[in-house]
């Protein structure tokens, strides 16, 4: 069964001048496992598709299934506990707490999921290492370097072992070769650990590490399937 | 949930620690004023209380007239209206223990090249059990004293010091406006009057020989007060009238006609003044709580300004899963913490301030716990009241408004 499934979403966006249709049907179906970019020009509604994928916004009419709920019947705190047990973001500007340690950064997700301290550090330990960062649990994110953090941020988006991982231009902010790095260790992590992503991005070397893309148009799905052999990724 | 969320708070406050001082800053000064404020009214009241207590609560003050001349009125004590007679007359009533009819003054005490101005009491042997004098050294004198006019005297002990410097003073000559007295007894401490005088510095000495050898031209016999103590609370209100009844008739005033004297109940004096005492209480607790609010409005000013400013951690930590009643109790504990850590300290600045005012003047502050525990109460009170609002604002921040924030 499909993780996520979305059949006829529309989304509209209401000012006092105009009705803006951001999305105007969009079809999609990605199942566990899958390593998915989603590509296309400012104004085509890839940032409304995330923040819908990301439970932080709801469809104006059509139906989105995540992992079997139906998103549109949830009211604000069940969205949370979706968003909270089901989906891990990356955010371009890494958005990580700068007050608090790199530890408690990746253990934030299972602070509202009500996990106990001990089992949480335990937790974070573990991820921080995963993501190649073992010893720097008690940092604070200002003294490592910005694919360090986005690292930090893959191991807060991955510490709840949601079904789906969203990252919004997870390179925008960094290097080339940090690039290169960072989209490997998604690729490693799709392939070992069969983790469900979707990356958004609008670099074609980027999308070149995902096995599937989808490209819109002025809020339709203009082209979905295997990733052309034109994206090359930089390695 | 909570306990992380308070490790956060803690952490925030941390983070901007100039900023949270000065924000705790106003609680510190409202719950040390109200902690010092209470005190400091506390310690006036039972000062007050204390030193009625010390004259008693079952004495009567009978001042000497207030007379009429050609239609304006005098104060009360202005007319010699009061005798030695009346006092003898109202020892009589059933349920006196004691009068003491008494012409006070002002006199230069000399003894040798020594010399001290000091108030001078003339009064029967029935003032010490009214005032219920008690004898460091010495003794009182009695009715023979009275009777023969004689030149003896009790004196206080700190006019005693100021004398005699340490020695024992009984046995003595002082010469009191001249006259010589042989000093036969010293009180022991009593401390100051309601009215502020001190009572140890004073001079004690038979009514007649007072009037006739101290203070001179005043009408024989008068006297300018008369201080009676009663067998107890519950025989004051039958006295009273008694009193007036027998008063009235000896000054042969007619119905109608307005008495020459007034009779003044301590316990009714007590109560005007608890009553006046709990009033200032009221005014200082007052005060101190408007500063307390002030101190909770700069609470929330903060708060409003760091959910501002954090707009974008509140998209994060709700993009990650928050609901929006753990961002509400995130920033309403932020707020608690700060009123309570500032309550902490104020409370700390209360009792050293009463401490210091203890030191530094005569009020004798008391801290009670009831004080410390209505300014933690309120404390916490307005860390949730102020705090409620900006916590409100934070939960309530859409998720991809706030993620988009800059």
């Amino acid at each position: 069964m499909a993780v996520i499934e979305l059949t006829g979403v529309l989304k509209d966006y209401t000012t006092e001048a105009e009705t803006l249709h951001v999305l105007k049907g969009i079809n999609l179906q990605i199942e566990a496992g899958e390593f998915v970019a989603i590509m296309g020009p400012s104004g085509s509604g890839k940032s409304t598709l995330m923040n819908i994928l990301g439970c932080l916004d709801v469809p104006t009419d059509g139906v989105y299934r995540l992992a079997g709920s139906s998103v549109g019947e949830l009211d604000d705190s069940a969205l949370a506990g979706l968003r909270n047990r089901t989906l891990g973001f990356v955010f371009q500007g890494f958005n990580l707490m700068a007050r608090s340690s790199l530890e408690d950064n990746v253990a934030l997700p299972l602070v509202y999921a009500g996990v106990s301290r001990s089992d949480r550090n335990q937790r974070a330990r573990d991820m921080l290492a995963k993501v190649g960062l073992d010893g720097y649990a008690r940092s604070l994110p200002n003294r490592i370097s910005g694919g360090q953090q986005q690292r930090v941020a893959i191991a807060r988006a991955l510490i709840g072992q949601p079904a789906v991982v969203l990252a919004d231009e997870p390179t925008g902010n960094l290097d080339s070769t940090t690039s290169a790095e960072i989209m490997r260790l998604f690729e490693r992590l799709n392939r070992e650990e069969g983790v469900t992503l979707i990356v958004v991005t609008h670099e074609q070397d980027i999308a070149a590490w995902a096995k599937r893309l989808v490209q819109l148009k002025d809020g339709l799905i203009q082209y979905d399937g295997p990733i052309p052999p034109e994206f090359r990724r930089h390695e | 949930m909570i306990g992380p969320l308070i490790g956060e708070a803690l952490r925030a406050m941390a983070a901007n620690r100039m900023r949270s001082a000065l924000t705790m800053l106003g609680m510190v000064i409202g719950v040390g004023a109200v902690i010092m404020m209470l005190a400091i009214g506390k310690g006036v009241e039972d000062s007050v209380r204390a030193s009625i207590a010390s004259m008693g609560s079952n004495l009567f003050m009978v001042v000497s007239g207030a007379p009429q001349a050609g239609g304006i009125r005098m104060g009360s004590g202005s007319a010699p209206t009061l005798t030695i007679d009346d006092a003898d007359a109202l020892e009589d009533l059933d349920g006196v223990v004691a009068v003491s009819p008494s012409s006070p003054g002002a006199a230069q005490v000399v003894v040798g090249p020594t010399n001290w101005s000091t108030s001078v009491t003339g009064t029967t042997p029935g003032y010490f059990t009214v005032a219920e004098v008690k004898f460091a050294e010495g003794q009182a004198f009695d009715e023979s004293d009275v009777r023969g006019a004689t030149r003896v005297a009790v004196i206080g002990p700190s006019l005693a010091e100021n004398l005699f410097g340490g020695d024992s003073p009984i046995g003595r000559t002082i010469r009191v406006n001249q006259s010589p007295f042989t000093v036969i007894g010293m009180t022991e401490p009593r401390g100051q009057a309601i009215d502020g005088r001190d009572q140890d510095d004073v001079v004690i000495i038979p009514v007649t020989t007072a009037q006739r050898q101290v203070f001179g031209t005043q009408v024989i016999g008068s006297v300018r007060f008369v201080q009676v103590k009663a067998e107890g609370p519950e025989v004051m209100d039958r006295l009273q009238g008694e009193m007036e009844t027998l008063l009235r008739d000896r000054h042969r005033i007619r119905e109608g006609q307005e008495d020459d004297f007034s009779v003044r109940n301590m316990t009714s004096i007590m109560n005007a003044a608890a009553s006046t005492t709990a009033a200032m209480k009221l005014l200082l607790g007052a005060i101190a709580s408007i500063s307390l609010i002030v101190g909770g409005i700069g609470i929330m000013n903060i708060m409003l300004v760091s959910v501002t400013e954090r707009t974008r951690e509140i998209g994060i930590r709700m993009a990650i899963g928050a609901r929006r009643r753990d961002v509400l109790w995130q920033f309403l504990l932020e707020s608690i913490v700060l009123s309570l850590v500032g309550c902490l300290i104020g409370v700390l600045v209360g009792v050293g301030g009463a401490r210091a005012v203890a030191n530094a003047t005569e009020l004798k502050p008391v801290v009670t716990a009831g004080s410390v525990m209505l300014g933690f109460g309120v404390a916490a009170g307005i860390g949730v009241f102020f705090g409620f609002y900006p916590a409100r604002r934070a939960a309530s921040l859409q998720p991809i408004e706030a993620l988009r924030y800059q």
